[in-house]
């Protein structure tokens, strides 16, 4: 696990810079503190912030093939690397590392592009072929692993995160981009290859992009989500044989990730159910000193102590906790912002920054999670609130079936939303649309987008003709309309939050600041092809959600975890800023002169809604908006204060591998 | 009447801070619009109740009372002067 950079030439005719390069790497030591290789010939250069996992002693990058000409660095983990290398060595490849880096090169060398597809991991892929003076960029299929480009002055820069290609290239003009900020405030991401800086692109997951000569190619996907049409790719199997299939192959994900990796492996333990699984598959691959790490909240209404203390108990594991306070998340904040280099509108990856501390602290370098269960085997509420309204849209006119949204969410009861009307003004919008792309997701995007009325006039007029959800549902696959429902709302779930923010900004940033890689059982290929493959009422079962995983499960996590109600990962949002011992730098970033500085936010009503918040300070209770704007304006001036108005990193590493080709 | 709706437009803008008053339409609806979510509501309630001193029973929780500026005033003015 790594950090990756590099500069190819497109029109530019001088070698790449290699104290570029060198600032480069500099910029991504978090990801890597290790060791730093370089390679550089007179049309590319390429970067590597290494984390030693796999081939401790002979695993450097950049690495190349038998005579040198095809160079690599890259970011990641090839779980099937042994598979693959058996099949390589086959056609005659031969090996001088253990690496699963060298593997890739191999691949390449002998089925091209459709090399990746056979790949089982996480990654972020850079090749420069000096030969043919080709040049490919790839990501893994969800994209657990970052990879950002951008063009300056004739010359083609990536990077894993945005901050390295901002050093690389310090005259390049950094800017907020309005369509990423309207994107953002819409579906809490943006939706790559868009990003929230003019001039930087995300490359998106499961793709793609090669240059040749200079010139660029194409940028096409290797990979796609895919769900079954009629009786095609259907599992046709019973419950009870979807359960054993998953089990095997739950088993088997988990198992590879515990197996490849030369140094030990832990596990996070929410207490809920994804992580619980996957803690258990994996001690039992371990059965003594396997590491555990949990999260606990000072305040009691975040906190799920008792269920990861009843698991622990019922695994043996060695455990370790951390507890996390508003003031902890306060205070964490700008560094969290400096690693997410985007806004967000939660501050549950503050948390997750300090968990992943306490796993460094403890030594271990890797750690399993269950992220990908909600969006795999749908474990959201979004998809049950989906279902209840389309259920609802059936019969309009009911006077009860909107009362089972009453299930889903119990403060309902307490609200004078549950007032028929009221919920029908809130969840009862566009039900005629039930069966239109993006009506799942109509409740939360249009909340996330009311915020836009916080723009400054001159964002908002940027971005007067845009509209984010038209862009993005022109974008969906031509198959999109065939599969059911459900398939169609985690396709979308996948498409926004999993990619762009789960794994993003909750995910590898948070886990990367700490130099800790983060791997995914519930991501494995072979675990993804199968829940896709599953029929909607083996996953979400009237309103059970998870329904197949929980049968997975059981026997294997406690009872009170099977049959608690799904707890979404929540940490205190603006509440953690409004605190009288709130750090200097909130007050700073929210008044006048800094949000006329920064441009995005009109100054008025962000001061209206800071003094609303600092008067209702004791109500210890916002409104979900409040929250989010809150948050969403705080990160927002961090991103433009550390990576638009602050010059960019200048630090260079001491390099243990240098290859320069004049 | 229109003092009441100037009271009502001011505490939308201000508790909800709005950037644009101009396109703040006085029958548009709050909800649709996202500016008051499922929280907001209760802050309307509130704000109805201590400025006005009116109390606002459960059945009047109605989106026809409580969903514009036009709607809110109306209300207000009902209740006052009933």
């Amino acid at each position: 696990m790594c950090g990756i950079a590099g500069i190819i030439n497109l029109e530019a005719s001088s070698p790449p810079s290699r104290d570029a390069l060198e600032v480069m790497a500099g910029a991504l030591e978090h990801r890597g503190p290790d060791e730093f290789g370089l390679y550089l010939d007179r049309r590319a250069g390429l970067a590597h912030a290494r984390l030693s996992i796999i081939d401790l002693s002979t695993g450097q990058q950049p690495l190349s093939n038998e005579d040198g000409t095809l160079w690599i660095s890259f970011n990641g983990e090839i779980f099937n690397y042994v598979e693959l290398r058996a099949e390589l060595e086959a056609l005659g490849h031969h090996f001088k590392t253990k690496s699963d880096t060298e593997v890739i090169v191999h691949a390449w060398e002998a089925w091209g592009e459709a090399a990746f597809e056979r790949m089982n991991g996480q990654w972020a892929v850079a090749l420069w072929d000096s030969k043919t003076r080709t040049f490919v960029l790839c990501r893994d299929r969800v994209g657990v692993r970052p990879l950002f480009t951008l063009e300056h002055e004739g010359r083609l820069f990536f990077a894993s995160e945005v901050k390295a290609l901002f050093a690389g290239a310090p005259g390049f003009t950094r800017a907020l981009d309005p369509v990423g900020l309207d994107e953002t405030f819409t579906f809490w991401t943006v939706v790559p290859p868009q990003s929230v800086f003019v001039g930087v692109r995300e490359l998106e997951p499961g793709h793609l992009a090669v240059w040749r000569d200079g010139a660029f190619v194409h940028d096409v996907a290797f990979w796609t989500p895919s769900y079954p049409v009629g009786d095609q790719r259907r599992f046709t199997g019973t419950l009870h044989e979807a359960t054993e299939a998953l089990t095997h192959a739950l088993e088997n994900a988990t198992r590879l990730r515990m197996v490849r990796a030369d140094v030990p492996v832990g596990s996070y333990l929410s207490g809920g159910l994804d992580s619980s699984l996957v803690a258990a598959l994996a001690s039992r691959a371990k059965p003594s000193g396997f590491r555990t790490f949990s999260l606990r909240f000072a305040d009691a209404e975040y906190d799920e102590t008792p269920y990861q203390r009843a698991m622990v108990e019922r695994l043996g594991t060695q455990h370790a906790e951390v507890v996390v306070s508003r003031q902890d998340i306060a205070d964490v904040f700008p560094q969290v912002i400096r690693h997410t280099e985007r806004p967000v509108l939660r501050t549950a990856p503050a948390p997750l920054f300090l968990l992943s501390k306490l796993v460094r602290d403890a030594g271990i370098k890797v750690v399993l999670t269950g992220e990908g269960a909600d969006e795999m085997l749908a474990g959201y509420d979004l998809f049950r609130e989906a279902r209840v309204r389309r259920f609802w849209a059936r019969q309009p006119d009911s006077t009860w079936r909107h009362r089972l949204l009453e299930r889903l969410y119990p403060y309902l009861t307490r609200s004078p939303v549950s007032q028929q009307a009221l919920t029908r003004q809130f969840f009862g919008r566009g039900l005629e649309r039930a069966k239109h792309p993006g009506f799942s997701h109509e409740t939360r995007w249009n909340g996330t987008a009311a915020l836009k009325r916080l723009f400054s006039p001159e964002v908002a007029a940027a971005v007067a003709g845009f509209d984010a959800r038209a862009k993005l549902l022109a974008s969906l696959p031509p198959e999109f309309a065939s599969w059911q429902l459900l398939a169609q709302d985690q396709y979308l779930e996948v498409r926004t939050l999993l990619s762009g923010y789960l794994l993003s900004s909750q995910g590898d940033r948070m886990l990367m600041g700490n130099s800790v890689e983060g791997r995914f059982p519930f991501l494995d290929r072979e675990v993804m092809a199968l829940a896709n493959s599953l029929p909607a009422t083996y996953k979400l079962k009237v309103l059970d959600e998870k329904h197949v995983l929980k049968r997975v499960a059981r026997g294997l996590v406690t009872d009170e975890i099977l049959s608690r109600p799904k707890q979404p990962y929540r940490a205190p949002d603006a509440l953690s800023f409004i605190g009288v011992a709130r750090p200097g730098w909130v007050d700073e970033l929210m008044s006048e002169a800094a949000v006329k500085a920064s441009g995005v936010f009109a100054p008025g009503p962000v001061a209206a809604l800071w003094k609303k918040c600092l008067t209702r300070a004791s109500d210890d209770q916002f409104s979900n908006t409040d929250n989010m704007a809150v948050v969403g304006i705080l990160s927002t001036q961090l991103v433009h204060q550390q990576q638009v108005r602050e010059a960019p990193s200048t630090k260079r590493p001491t390099f243990k591998t240098v290859v320069v080709k004049a | 009447m229109s003092d009441i709706k100037e009271q009502v437009r001011k505490f939308i803008i201000t508790n909800f801070y709005v950037a644009d008053p101009a396109a703040l339409k006085d029958d548009a609806s709050l909800l649709d619009a996202g500016i008051v979510d499922s929280t907001g509501v209760l802050e309307v309630i509130t704000f109805i109740e201590s400025e006005f001193g009116v109390t606002v029973d459960d059945a009047e929780m109605l989106p026809e009372n409580l969903d514009a500026v036009n709607h809110i005033a109306a209300f207000v003015q009902k209740k006052k002067s009933s």
